[in-house]
């Protein structure tokens, strides 16, 4: 956990005063709508559907329990009962009214919460492995840097009115779970031939309407150099980024229009006239913020021990949830513990009022008091004793969160689509549904392996469909809703864009095509534990194409 | 429309000639981009002060062989949203160490003060009375900053270690 300082407190409750300030003055009348919505979006306030949305930031994914407890409260109070776990590590609440945000917004200041940066055209929240501090596969914490670029592009007076909105993500490990090649700017923390640690830098990367792969434009950037050079990133973009079309302000488009090698010279010109100025860090720097941050003290524990070996012998129930849910520590004895929040038939991400404080409360108890939220839409405990596995897999199964799925078929991203986003063009949220009750056979969805669903509502592709093993895609056909598929897509290391099945299919049919497409991988794999994209990968979209519109 | 300048709001000594009009020759003035890049020569031998209205589209690196003999710079917010000027404020300020008056123009609102201001502009040509009488209640909101920019401001981080270095000190006497 990071842990807030005066300086950091005092920076939200200023912003709380200054919001209260312009809340009074729309109420007033003294502010149009239009006039209040740059100022709304700067707070994370989004005008939907029914009513007014409020996206609470959570950096790089973590929360501690009194964090999360203070979003239960903020649910219960103020909304319906829920909040919703957004696919980049935030929270969002649907039901919020104008006049009690004010107040939203001075109890969640009082946990450390606020909505900056999770709107408007600036650098928004950043986000990295929901493993990160914990993953054995990582070189160090990547929270650290994701908590130093936060500090500087927060109310950042030079980029907070971007061509477009800015994503930043990074990854330390050798597995990326932070999707950074699909960000505008991609971070690989990594080690050079001489033995130091840097940056991969990429840029360009995005899904949306013209969606690209992140080019690398430098291999090594040396840590002291990070603030730096990603300000001479923003400068390039700020000025040269188009803003005549909302669909070509992305940096993709400026890099894509330059050329990678172009844009990286346009950046290192700038970069080098402030590369030795006040963003230069130090080690002092980041060693001040890695002493802000507190991690468990754990005990010295041996890897599976005898508690859990009972109950894996003795549960099968419970054996099948340890393989899906449970991965590997860097510290002996302990586990990361993914908890679902995909039931069969429920909205991808949901958590009610009473789940999120049980989950607050046994974090509490098993996992020093600290939660993740990873971009899959489901929570973490990062850091549970492998001897209480057998006892917190109980209460999780209680509250609804040990649905054994994570990561299979039935662990489906979904962005909120029609049912509450005003540029949807279909639902998406419904799909999830009926794919989750579909494919409810735990040993089928476990016999298939790891494949991910990702559904958007719209060309916006907040729900990453480009990415996913299987795309599904909301499109507007003559007033109905239709759906593209893609097969193929993955964000991780080997990030790639999904392929077009075929044409479009209609609302009705959308969970017979799924359903074809698996059945069809069944039959293609070369081995049972070939995986999806790997046989998408060999055998390429004919074989699938062909299974699915033979009949149609 | 009210001019504010360092907090103040005040009567506008510039004339603004935005076309092929004369320029008296002892009036403060502010002529466009064009005009001045075109007659750079006669406007250094003027007695009145000489200032540029500057396009944002266009590199402020071309502005610098004049700099010397301007006493302003007024750069364009077409819309709120559109911040290319910030970039150039900061650039001008911080790089080309231009120290005359940087003007904002356009449509500049109360929400935008801060953010100007930390960029590097102590003048702003603000689009309501109101906002412009707030001008210095709202500049003073905040009271912390994460980063450095042109108004001087030193980074959190080495703020936050001097800071600690300085409460270490005392506890090492106490
Ligand atoms: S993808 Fe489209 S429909 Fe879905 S949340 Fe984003 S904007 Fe809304």
């Amino acid at each position: 956990m990071y842990l807030y300082d005066d300086f950091d407190r005092t920076l939200v409750d200023e912003r709380i005063d200054e919001f209260r300030d312009q809340v009074a003055r729309r109420l007033s009348g003294e502010l149009t709508e239009e006039q209040f919505k740059p100022l709304r979006l700067m707070n994370g306030v989004y005008l939907q559907l029914h009513a007014y949305m409020l996206r609470i930031a959570i950096p790089y994914g973590t929360l501690s329990s009194e964090q999360m407890r203070m979003l239960a409260h903020i649910a219960r109070r103020y909304d319906r009962n829920y909040g919703h776990f957004t696919t980049r590590q935030n929270l969002q609440f649907n039901w919020i009214k104008l006049e009690d945000l004010p107040d939203v917004m001075a109890d969640l200041g009082r946990a450390g919460l606020h909505g900056m940066q999770t709107s408007g055209n600036c650098v928004r929240n950043i986000t990295t492995d929901q493993w990160a501090g914990v993953a054995p596969d990582e070189i160090e914490d990547p929270r650290i840097w994701a908590e130093i670029l936060r500090q500087h592009s927060t109310l950042h007076p030079e980029f907070s009115f971007l061509p477009r909105k800015f994503k930043i993500a990074i990854t330390a490990a050798s597995h990326d779970r932070a999707a950074v090649r699909v960000h505008d700017i991609g971070l690989r923390l990594h080690r050079n031939g001489a033995g130091e640690t840097g940056f991969e830098v990429m840029v360009g990367g995005g899904l949306g309407r013209t969606p690209f792969i992140g080019k690398t434009i430098k291999a090594f950037l040396p840590k002291r150099d990070l603030l730096s050079y990603v300000e001479a990133i923003l400068r390039v973009y700020n000025q040269y980024g188009r803003r005549d079309n909302i669909y070509k302000a992305r940096i993709k488009i400026l890099v894509h229009d330059l050329g990678a090698e172009a844009f990286a010279k346009e950046v290192d010109a700038e970069w080098q006239v402030i590369k030795d100025g006040a963003l230069a860090l130090d080690p002092a720097h980041a060693a001040d913020i890695t002493a802000r941050f507190r991690y468990p003290e754990y005990e010295r524990l041996d890897d599976n021990p005898e508690e859990l070996r009972k109950a894996r012998s003795s549960n099968r129930r419970f054996a099948t949830w340890l393989d899906n849910s449970i991965a590997n520590h860097k510290v002996s004895g302990y586990a990361i513990v993914t908890l679902s929040l995909k039931p069969e038939g429920g909205p991808p991400g949901d958590a009610t009022a009473e789940q999120m404080e049980s989950i607050a409360a046994l974090a509490g108890r098993y996992s020093f008091g600290e939660i993740r939220v990873g971009h899959e839409q489901n929570l973490v405990l990062p850091h549970v004793a492998q001897r209480d596995l057998p006892t917190l897999w109980e209460k999780l199964e209680t509250i609804g969160v040990a649905t054994p799925n994570v990561g299979l078929v039935s662990d489906i991203i979904a962005c909120p689509g029609l049912d509450y986003c005003s540029l949807a063009n279909t639902r998406s949220i419904p799909i999830a549904q009926e794919l989750t009750r579909r494919f409810r056979n735990l040993d089928v969805a476990h016999d298939l392996g790891r494949l991910h669903i990702n559904i958007s509502g719209c060309i916006n592709a907040c729900g990453h469909h480009h990415v996913g093993h299987i795309g599904i895609l909301g499109v507007e056909k003559n007033g109905e809703e239709f759906f593209q598929i893609t097969l193929g897509g993955r964000a991780d290391e080997q990030a790639e864009l999904g392929a077009l099945l075929g044409p479009a299919v209609p609302y009705a049919e959308v969970a017979d095509v799924i359903e074809d497409v698996v059945a069809a991988y069944v039959e293609l794999r070369e081995r049972p534990n070939e995986l999806f994209i790997e046989t998408v990968n060999r055998v390429g979209v004919e074989p699938f194409k062909e299974r699915v519109y033979a009949t149609r | 429309m009210p001019l504010v300048k360092n907090g103040k709001i005040i009567d506008d000594p510039y004339l603004r000639v935005l076309d092929d009009a004369p320029v008296p020759d002892d009036t403060a003035v502010i002529v466009p981009a064009e005009r001045l890049l075109a007659d750079a020569g006669d406007f250094a031998l003027r007695a009145g002060r000489t200032g540029v209205l500057w396009p944002n589209a266009r590199n402020v690196s071309d502005l610098v062989p004049h700099l010397e003999r301007l006493s302003l710079v007024a750069l364009i917010f077409p819309t709120f949203r559109d911040g290319r000027a910030y970039s150039q404020a900061r650039i001008l300020r911080e790089r080309y160490n231009f120290r005359g008056e940087l003007r904002a123009t356009g449509d500049i609102l109360r929400d935008q003060f801060l953010f100007l201001h930390r960029a590097g502009f102590n003048a702003f040509e603000v689009a309501k009375a109101t906002d412009a009488s707030a001008f210095v209640d709202v500049i003073r909101r905040f009271s912390v900053f994460y980063q450095p920019a042109a108004d001087g401001q030193s980074i959190a981080l080495r703020r936050r270690l001097d800071h600690t270095g300085s409460r270490s000190a005392t506890n090492s006497m106490a």
